[in-house]
């Protein structure tokens, strides 16, 4: 089937089979492999993605539920030299270690800042309850998010 | 001061790619022309394998082949090995079942791959597997730990399901010490056996060039170069000078990828076998049935203690599942690993384990973050703090009076190691002070006034980590040597690049490596590369694990760069006409001693490449390696106090606070030091509160995915309080110990403790869920 959408602002047209995922059209069709395969089945949240705005987990939509849609990709949130404020804070924060999550985590991240959740500790945490870390324990996630957050909502008026 | 030397919270470098997309697992790797292979893996615990046909599945548009064991078997590719040699009581070497890399007429254990299918596409693999048609003769499986000694063996010639009965310590001098206390306190619990699960599922890409006959192999190892070692060595794929293994960017390993798994080995020869590269991803599900699985112990324990509870006497009696075979260093983990670490950081004078590893039909048990030293944390802190509340000492106060104490160093223990340094009292009082300690029996009263039960439970761990003095390890039966090497090449311009044996897979090498180096040539940060992780850039490695990288790889790199000084202080004294002996080497500088002639490492580094006029003897180049055998373990130790509430409606535990205070010897980088502790804590508090790995009677695996295997996710966790005292480890050059596993270590027994204090009774199996929990309480209160 053939499938039309914008990834990372750029106008996309593919031609795949009708059972792929947003997941293999990101990583396999268009070489994107910033967003991983941690779980297969929607529980980690390592395949985290932005559609229409909205963080999903590219391993449950299919390509074809794509169509039309705007899809950003960790590649299309900030590149070295041109970072998203959360980017930088996993990094200020070491808010990753072996970095396979990292990708869903800061797009989950700047889901639930965006949608207002970012408001204590707590609401970080049940938040981001559909993304999986195996390294950091989510000590330094939890403080990166806060951080970022401040920066996100801008100075105080 | 230098801002990115050692002891400073320098930012880690590898983060930029990985927080733009950019890092490169191995899955992200595409070869051209490369086929995908699915395993077939047993639905059985226990069956012969009568017929496997494979006519419809190559009738699958796609599919290119169905190898089985059978064929691996035919091209003379040999067993997987374990690496320790582990000898029972009796002096025995203890029973190695064989272990073809792919079932040939015996499948052990759910997931135990017996065919692998390779097609054009994913897809078409599936499609081809699904087609396979397989026939099987069920055999009863071995499945129960505490009844398998007394079931039919799963091997001819392991008897009882033995591998083998091990013991360390005095027996006589335990009796004796029994006879003699004042008190004994006893507990018999479960370990439960965790399912490692790095977030980064393993996989592989293997290619073969046959027109030179070399083999490349990318895939998500901890140690590539024990992979090509054994490839070549044991397995036979091929001459070790052939091989090449890469291992790029590894999402997490805890252990689980220290091994040499049949996936990749089966890949790599059928890379050979169709002329094309192969590549396997492992699906979640396969890494719950197939990657090693850790812990799983039953145990009793008893402690002697005298008047004034001081210990005088540790009784172990430990069955440990080894699982179906035995993976690549599963003997070493419940008896070198475990029973040498059961003097925690005490003076009983007496101790004696014993260990019976024992074959069951489930997945192989090995090494998982902490292997063997979390089991004897366990042991100890839980029966210390029980004994405790039964001789009414206050737990803290009972470990004090215990303690080995700072004027006692260096230590013998009854079980073998020598302790080199430590100060167990400073990580007490100052964990007590930061959780205020004192201040708890005012938390548990406004708790219970909220309708909630509040525990506090500690745990004074101790572990042995920079693995391992060589010498020592082989006399205790490994089969190779655990020293790490190191090299430093400084380039024409005075930039350098270091090559480690060690693997970074979250640990941050890259970063911490270039700091060790920069400071200690004086140099810019920015200046040091740091390679690893590929067979054919560095010399050779034992890779990461056991906490063992900045206290052995490090040294090496630290050797190296010493020996780069010295060479860099000949060729300096040759251009400055001063003997060598008085040029000093400081901040960068090779400088006259009471003189004003001085030269730059940069200047040094380029004459070292245009050597104009050196002298006979003198070799052009500076670049120097080194290989660092250490002559001890290190031994970080510390203190960790859990705090939890529970809702006795629900059973539910919350952890609300944990404290941590580690004593790791010198820091390279505290920022990183504090995440290793924060994620083996999570670890910890994993296993005390949620995660288990179960098999039904008849060996299905019922904790298969991410939705019956509780991972702690960020609201099951509080944030936690972390801290150091130091004593610096005395015989490496950083003065470091190893930080990877103390979390992991601490946190089990202080979780468990608090639980039972806040529960008022004497034990509860791990992990403690709100079941659990609920029906303990039910328990007590009918």
């Amino acid at each position: 089937m053939k499938v039309s959408l914008t990834v990372n602002g750029a106008a996309r047209t593919l031609e795949v089979p009708a059972n792929t995922l947003l997941i293999e059209l990101i990583r396999d069709h268009l070489g994107l492999t910033g967003a991983h395969v941690g779980c297969d089945t929607s529980q980690c949240g390592a395949c985290t993605v932005r559609m229409d705005g909205r963080a999903v987990k590219a391993c449950t939509v299919l390509a074809g539920q794509a169509e039309g849609a705007e899809v950003v990709t960790i590649e299309g949130v900030g590149g070295p030299g041109a970072l998203h404020p959360m980017q930088a804070a996993f990094q200020d924060h070491h808010a990753l270690q072996c970095g396979f999550c990292t990708p869903g985590m800061i797009i989950s991240a700047i889901d639930l800042v965006e949608a207002g959740l970012a408001s204590d500790e707590a609401a970080v945490r049940a938040a981001l309850s559909g993304n999986l870390c195996r390294c950091t324990g989510y000590h330094n996630i939890i403080a990166a998010v806060l951080d970022a957050a401040r920066s996100m909502r801008g100075p105080e008026r | 001061m230098n801002e990115t030397g050692i002891g400073k919270r320098v930012k880690r470098r590898e983060d930029v790619r990985f927080i733009t997309g950019k890092g490169r697992y191995t899955d992200d790797i595409n070869l051209t022309a490369q086929t995908r292979a699915v395993f077939l893996r047993s639905p059985h615990a226990r069956a012969r394998i009568t017929a496997v046909d494979a006519g419809e599945a190559m009738n699958i548009p796609g599919v290119i082949g169905v190898f089985t064991g059978a064929d691996l078997a035919a091209d003379n590719i040999g067993d997987l090995p374990c690496g320790w040699m582990v000898k029972s009581k009796d002096g025995s070497d203890m029973v190695v079942p064989p272990r073809p890399p792919v079932a040939v007429t015996a499948v052990n254990f759910v997931g135990e791959p017996y065919a692998v299918v390779l097609a054009e596409t994913l897809a078409a693999a599936k499609a081809g597997a699904e087609a396979v048609a397989t026939e099987f003769a069920e055999l009863d499986a071995v499945v129960d730990l505490a009844t398998a000694t007394r079931s039919d063996p799963i091997h001819a010639g392991a008897p009882n399901n033995l591998c083998y009965v091990w013991e360390l310590g005095d027996s006589a001098a335990v009796d004796a010490a029994f006879e003699a206390a004042a008190h004994v306190t006893r507990l018999d619990f479960a370990n439960n056996r965790l399912i490692p699960n790095a977030i980064e599922p393993r996989a592989c890409v293997a290619a073969y060039d046959a027109a030179t006959g070399d083999f490349t192999l990318y895939t998500t190892s901890q140690n590539p170069h024990l992979e090509r070692l054994v490839l070549a060595a044991f397995v036979g794929l091929a001459p070790e000078h052939k091989l090449r293994v890469i291992s790029p960017d590894v999402g997490g390993g805890f252990g689980s990828k220290i091994f040499i798994y049949p996936e990749e080995t089966a890949a790599a020869w059928a890379a050979r076998r169709v002329g094309r590269p192969v590549k396997w991803t492992a699906e979640r599900s396969e890494a719950f049935l197939a990657d090693a699985h850790g812990r799983d112990h039953l145990t009793t324990a008893e402690l002697a203690l005298g008047e004034g509870g001081e210990f005088l006497a540790l009784r172990v009696r430990t069955k440990a599942n080894l699982g179906a075979y035995l993976s690549t260093f599963a003997s070493s983990v419940p008896t070198y690993l475990y029973g040498t670490l059961l003097a925690g950081q005490y003076r009983t004078p007496a101790i004696h384990v014993e260990v019976e590893g024992v074959f069951t039909n489930t997945a192989p048990v090995d090494a998982y973050r902490g292997a063997g030293r979390p089991e004897a944390a366990y042991v100890v802190e839980r029966l210390v703090e029980t004994a405790a509340r039964e001789m009414a000492i206050d737990p803290a106060e009972l470990r004090r009076r215990n303690f080995i104490r700072p004027d006692q160093f260096p230590y013998q223990t009854p079980v073998a190691l020598t302790y080199d340094v430590g100060d167990y009292q400073a990580s007490l009082e100052k964990a007590l002070a930061l959780a205020d300690y004192a201040g708890f029996p005012q938390r548990r009263r406004a708790a219970e006034a909220r309708g909630r039960r509040r525990g506090i439970g500690l745990s004074c761990y101790i572990e042995a980590c920079g693995l391992a003095p060589s010498k020592l390890a082989i006399q205790l039966g490994a089969g190779v040597g655990l020293y790490e090497s190191g090299a430093v090449r400084v380039n024409p311009t005075g930039s350098v690049t270091v090559f480690t044996g060690s693997h970074s897979h979250g640990q941050g090498h890259e970063t911490t490596l270039a700091q060790i180096v920069s400071d200690r040539l004086g140099i810019d940060f920015d200046a040091v590369e740091v390679v690893h992780g590929d067979t054919g850039a560095v010399e050779f490695g034992l890779g990461t694990y056991g906490s063992r990288s900045a206290a052995v790889g490090g040294s090496a790199v630290v050797k190296a760069t010493d020996k780069v000084i010295a060479k860099g202080a000949l060729i300096a004294a040759h251009m400055l006409e001063a003997a060598p002996d008085e040029v000093d080497f400081t901040e960068g500088v090779f400088a006259v001693r009471g003189a004003n002639r001085r030269l730059t490492f940069a200047e040094v580094a380029f004459a070292a490449y245009v050597p104009a006029n050196f002298p006979e003897g003198l070799e052009p180049g500076l670049s120097e390696k080194s290989f660092y055998d250490p002559t001890n373990f290190t031994y970080p130790a510390g203190c960790h106090i859990a705090e939890v509430e529970i809702d006795p409606e629900t059973g539910v535990v919350d952890l609300v606070a944990f404290t941590a205070v580690d004593d790791f010897g010198a820091v390279i980088n505290p920022m990183i030091v504090e995440g290793q502790v924060h994620g083996g804590i999570a670890q910890g508090v994993g296993q005390a509160l949620m995660e288990h790995g179960v098999y039904d009677p008849s060996g299905q695996l019922i904790t298969g995915s991410f939705m019956d295997y509780q991972m702690p996710r960020a609201a099951d966790l509080p944030s936690f309080v972390v801290d150091t005292t130091t004593t610096r480890c005395e015989h490496n050059p950083l003065g470091v110990k190893g930080c990877g596993e103390a979390g992991a270590i601490g946190a089990p027994p202080a979780v468990m403790n608090a639980v039972t204090d806040a529960l008022g009774i004497r034990d509860l199996a791990m992990p403690a869920t709100a079941e659990k929990v609920w029906r303990a309480l039910a328990q007590k209160g009918g």
